[in-house]
């Protein structure tokens, strides 16, 4: 299973393909929304390419809850396990 | 000069078409008779029963940075690639407030043929391929018709209102008569109008191929399209657009704005015919032409010029060099008219608003471009058609008309004046 490293690095090749954030801003601490500025739409893009690369399932109802790139990467890390 | 209604004038102009990724390079060559039509490269063509397209000079690739292109169907690129240059060419900057606009007097009118066709099949090949979960959440966002226009609205945040006419192959007019509307009636000062097409992919050149719509000719593609001569037969699908800043002319000269033309009047109609095949005796057309003189002011003495629709196809040019017998009369053969379909193939729904920017130009520069591949012409167009060379006009105040025709009947007409 990946590290938690590898699982941001893999999450903000992901989050620069799709909205052109730098890959460097996309930390544990930093929101999706407030600060990445990423809308709902591009959300779940994010969501499913995060799906396709790491093998997980991510359920819609759970989307919401992923409010920064670190609730992002627990959930790939549990999921995963 | 005293006229009844608001009067409307052309003050920016943007295009990307198969001939130049800008109104200037697009110009030149259309002057100069030079075809954008070739031979189409994509693995998919081999299937097809015709190969040949007329796709844009630049691709919007070349232009847009990718994350913004990603999000934005291709017939949406280049409205947002002709809205900079328009907004650029009639001397704003920024966003509407930012160019000293009241947002809520600036309005978006850009017509599509067909919509988001490309970001539809793609997303239902991915559906098929690889299930619901990989179509695209900005499917939807993307495919619907009004996409181009709302983007448009959105990158400039005019706020008066964003409209998108469809009616086939004349949308790109019929957004350039609403938007004279929209001033005339008082609801905006400044509209961005005009219409994209982005089709050419295999399902719509086998569909318009199997309506017999397309050229099946497959010698050198820059002859294919052929208006008004004898061995035409049928148009060749091109991709591309064109927007212009529409303004009350009060508006433009109190803030001095340069002006290309005034946009004077316009004339619709419907056939009520047949849904693909055009009306024989052209009345329909008679109809918007004569409908388009009347709100102009203008009578048929004052047509110094017109772009014609003329597509290439057997039955639609005959039909129009038919009706402008009919309103012009005995002086139709010294009327100088062009088709610029000849070069640029046919944009649909970026076809009308392309055009009116070459008639437009043709009033701003007295020069009529020529029409490519009028080697012998068809014994029932009776029609002074310019070839080879540009042809110029007289100086002072003239008006051309541009025609726009459009599968199902629909007719749309503007007169353009340079005062």
């Amino acid at each position: 299973m990946a590290s938690t490293e590898e699982i941001r690095e893999g999450l903000a090749e992901i989050v620069n393909e799709i909205t052109g954030v730098p890959a460097e801003d996309v930390q544990l601490g930093k929101s999706f929304t407030d600060d990445l500025d990423i809308d709902s739409l591009s959300m779940v893009e994010v969501v499913v390419a995060a799906e396709e690369k790491f093998g997980v399932k991510i359920p819609d109802e759970e989307v919401k809850n992923l409010a920064t790139v670190g609730d992002a990467v627990t959930f790939i890390e549990k999921a995963g396990s | 000069m005293s006229r009844s209604q608001a009067r409307v004038v052309v003050t920016g102009l943007g295009a990307t078409t198969p001939v130049g990724g800008d109104v200037a390079s697009t110009w030149e060559s259309l002057l100069a008779g030079r075809s954008g039509v070739r031979k189409l490269t994509q693995e998919w063509v081999a299937d097809l029963p015709v190969q040949i397209g007329a796709p844009a000079a630049v691709d919007p690739s070349e232009v847009l940075p990718r994350v913004e292109a990603r999000r934005l169907d291709r017939s949406a690129q280049f409205a947002i690639i002709c809205a900079r240059q328009a907004w650029a060419d009639a001397g704003f900057s920024g966003k509407a407030s930012e160019a000293g606009l009241d947002p809520d007097r600036v309005g978006v009118v850009c017509a599509s043929g067909i919509g988001g066709l490309t970001t539809l099949l793609s997303n239902y090949d991915q559906l098929l391929a690889s299930g619901p979960r990989r179509v695209s959440p900005l499917a939807i966002p993307m495919l619907m018709p009004n996409s181009p226009s709302a983007n448009v609205s959105i990158e400039l945040q005019a706020q008066a209102g964003a409209h998108t006419p469809v009616s086939a192959c004349s949308s790109g007019a019929e957004a350039l008569a609403y938007a004279l509307d929209m001033i005339r009636a008082g609801r905006a000062d400044v509209v961005v109008a005009g219409g994209t097409e982005a089709v050419i992919s295999p399902l719509p050149i086998a569909a318009f191929a199997n309506m017999m719509a397309l050229s099946k000719r497959d010698d050198d593609p820059t002859v294919v399209s052929r208006p008004f001569d004898k061995n035409r037969d049928g148009f060749v699908l091109g991709e591309g657009g064109a927007l212009m800043v529409l303004e009350s002319a009060e508006h433009a000269e109190a803030r001095g704005a340069r002006i290309y033309a005034e946009i004077a009047g316009a004339g619709m109609s419907a056939d009520a015919h047949h849904i693909a095949q055009p009306e024989p005796s052209g009345r329909g057309v008679v109809t918007a032409i004569r409908k388009a003189l009347a709100d102009g002011e203008l009578s048929p003495d004052d047509i110094a010029h017109i772009n014609c629709h003329a597509t290439s196809t057997p039955a639609g040019d005959v039909a129009e060099s038919t009706a402008l017998n009919t309103v012009f009369g005995d002086r139709t053969p010294s009327i100088p008219v062009t088709a610029p379909k000849s070069m640029i193939g046919h944009l649909l729904g970026g076809a009308g608003a392309v055009e009116s920017l070459a008639t437009v130009l043709t009033l701003h520069h007295g020069l009529v471009p020529p029409t490519a591949n009028v080697d012998d012409v068809d014994d029932d167009i009776n029609l002074d058609i310019v070839r080879t060379t540009p042809r110029k006009l007289d100086d002072g105040p003239l008006a051309a008309l541009n025609d726009s025709f459009g599968f199902g009947g629909h007719n749309v007409v503007l007169a353009f004046r340079r005062t």
